[in-house]
């Protein structure tokens, strides 16, 4: 009984890996082949960018502030709480910043790119836009997987930017130290290398939330209840993505930056 | 198919003509278990097509496959006199755009407007704006809707949905229209309204056109009467004749079991048809 079950799971497992790659493939070489929908591109950066701000503003500022706090803490062992502004920068800067980001507009982009596609699945307006001689592939998925690499990388440069602030702030007026050393300190020891790296991770972790959110918009099935399936499918498996791809991605990066 | 799809004089002489403007041969589908089996009859110019069998028996499946948005695991399908069963997608699109599809529900696009909705084909080919404009007002009048222009589809009844879903199918004006159960669901007044607008075009505009319905009724009505341009209405055809142009295709379990005019279906010896008849 379990044999059986095991090589459908595996075998279906493999089929969706295939679709997937085909799909987002698909989806990436549809910018370098007309009709582009470049007015839909520039709205669904609205809707991705602008609309992710806030949470990334503050979830990027509290971060900052928890690092500025917990390595206090333990620096202060050491007497070493002035490298705290060292410590929070590059951490944001190469690691969190980027990776926090990606999951919060995961959980607010991916769902929503599920959701919508699959309700138009469910209630036939993908199959009406086909009949009517549009390609979904081109005028829905291609201008979602743009907008959200271009936004993802401006949003991690804001994530980034508040969390240095966030623990600039815990810095000054919780732990009272002094600010200036904490500037001093977050700016001196970064390396280009480590924006770089920063700053290539959100171009994946865009890739993957608008892939993964739209191929599983357009993979549903099953009505409204479909809806909802695709849409946690969407999340979670994005999420799992986005940490399993930042740690390839830091591998790598660490071997090329050594 | 069986021996009374087989022996109608109309099928054979539809199988036979080249000119068709849809083509099934021996086409079969399945998804876990068979949907369609061995299906083959075709569409001539300015022909009506009225698909009857009961729900779940496989009518949506086979007026996806007619413009490719579906694909069968075997036979082959003509569309336009292009083979489409194989074709890529890309090189479908053209070929959908000559085509106008009803869907069950509509399937309006609900965050576009009424004037969107209809002219979305028209958007997509980047015709100016003043032109997008009379040309929806224009497809409107033709289904009674003008007024709902800057509508959202969220504020229409479902009847009316219908109508506008009539429009946009016809804006392009289509050399072949598919309807999917376009009165399914909906009251005997409002059903009348759209039989009326599918038999406008059907005798106005001589476009060819499937039907896909399990409401006798309304296949009948198709058969019995024709629109008068002059009184604006539809009228009854004198007492024994139907319109010639428009024949009866029937499902049964996947299998085409009827391919004939209305005489035909009224006299047929096959008992499924006389059971879904009676």
């Amino acid at each position: 009984m379990a044999i059986p079950l095991i090589e459908k799971t595996a075998r279906n497992f493999v089929f969706t890996v295939q679709d997937y790659s085909i799909f987002a493939w698909q989806a990436l070489m549809n910018l370098f082949r007309p009709p582009v929908y470049w007015t839909e591109f520039l709205l669904q950066s609205d809707i991705i960018g602008v609309g992710s701000t806030t949470i990334v503003l503050l979830s990027g500022f509290f971060t900052g502030g928890v690092l500025a706090l917990q390595s206090a803490a333990t620096l202060s062992a050491f007497g070493a709480t002035g490298v705290t502004g060292r410590f929070v920068s590059l951490t944001m800067i190469r690691e969190l910043g980027p990776v926090l980001t990606g999951i919060m507009v995961s959980g607010r982009n991916a769902s929503s790119m599920a959701s919508e596609l699959g309700s138009m699945v469910v209630t036939e307006q993908i199959d009406a836009m086909r009949a009517l001689g549009v390609d979904p592939l081109r005028r829905l998925v291609t201008p979602r997987l743009y907008a959200c690499i271009a936004m993802l990388f401006f949003l991690t440069i804001i994530a980034d930017f508040c969390g240095i602030l966030g623990g600039a702030f815990v810095t000054k007026f919780m732990n009272n130290l002094n600010g200036t050393q904490y500037f001093s300190e977050a700016w001196e020891f970064l390396r280009a290398s480590d924006i770089t790296q920063g700053l290539i991770k959100p171009l994946f972790s865009g890739f993957i939330i608008a892939s993964v959110g739209c191929f599983n918009g357009m993979r549903t099935t099953g009505g409204t209840e479909g809806v909802g399936r695709s849409t946690i499918q969407a999340v979670v498996w994005a999420s799992i993505l986005i940490i399993f791809v930042d740690f390839l991605l830091t591998q790598v990066m660490l071997t090329i930056f050594r | 198919m069986n021996e009374s799809a087989q022996s109608s004089p109309h099928g054979r002489a539809a199988l036979a003509d080249e000119n068709a403007v849809v083509a099934f041969r021996s086409v079969s589908i399945e998804f876990v278990l068979p949907v369609l089996r061995d299906v083959s009859f075709s569409v001539a110019p300015g022909e009506t097509r009225i698909l009857l069998g009961p729900a779940g028996v496989g009518k949506s499946v086979l007026l996806k496959l007619t413009n490719g948005l579906l694909r069968p695991d075997s036979g082959d399908i003509r569309l336009f006199g292009e083979e489409i069963a194989r074709a890529p997608e890309e090189m479908l699109f053209p070929l959908r755009t000559r085509t106008g599809m009803v869907f069950q529900e509509g399937a309006l696009f609900d965050s576009l407007t009424i004037r969107d909705n209809v002219g979305y084909q028209l958007i997509a080919e980047h015709t100016p704006d003043e032109e997008i404009d009379h040309r929806v007002h224009e497809s409107l009048r033709f289904v009674g809707l003008e007024e709902t222009f800057d509508l959202f589809p969220g504020s229409l009844s479902g009847g009316m949905r219908r109508r506008v879903a009539i429009a946009r199918a016809l804006i392009h004006d289509p050399e072949l229209l598919l309807y999917d159960s376009p009165t399914g669901g909906l009251d005997p007044v409002t059903s009348t309204t759209i039989i009326e607008l599918i038999m406008k075009q059907r005798d106005v505009r001589r476009t060819p056109s499937i039907l896909v319905t399990h409401r006798l009724q309304d296949a009948f009505t198709l058969c019995t009467h024709r629109f008068d341009p002059g009184q604006g209405r539809m009228t009854s055809l004198p007492q024994g004749q139907s319109d010639a142009g428009t024949t009866f295709l029937m499902l049964e379990e996947g299998r085409l079991i009827f391919d004939g005019s209305l005489h035909e279906l009224v006299h047929s010896e096959i008992p499924f048809v006389r059971e879904f008849l009676e």
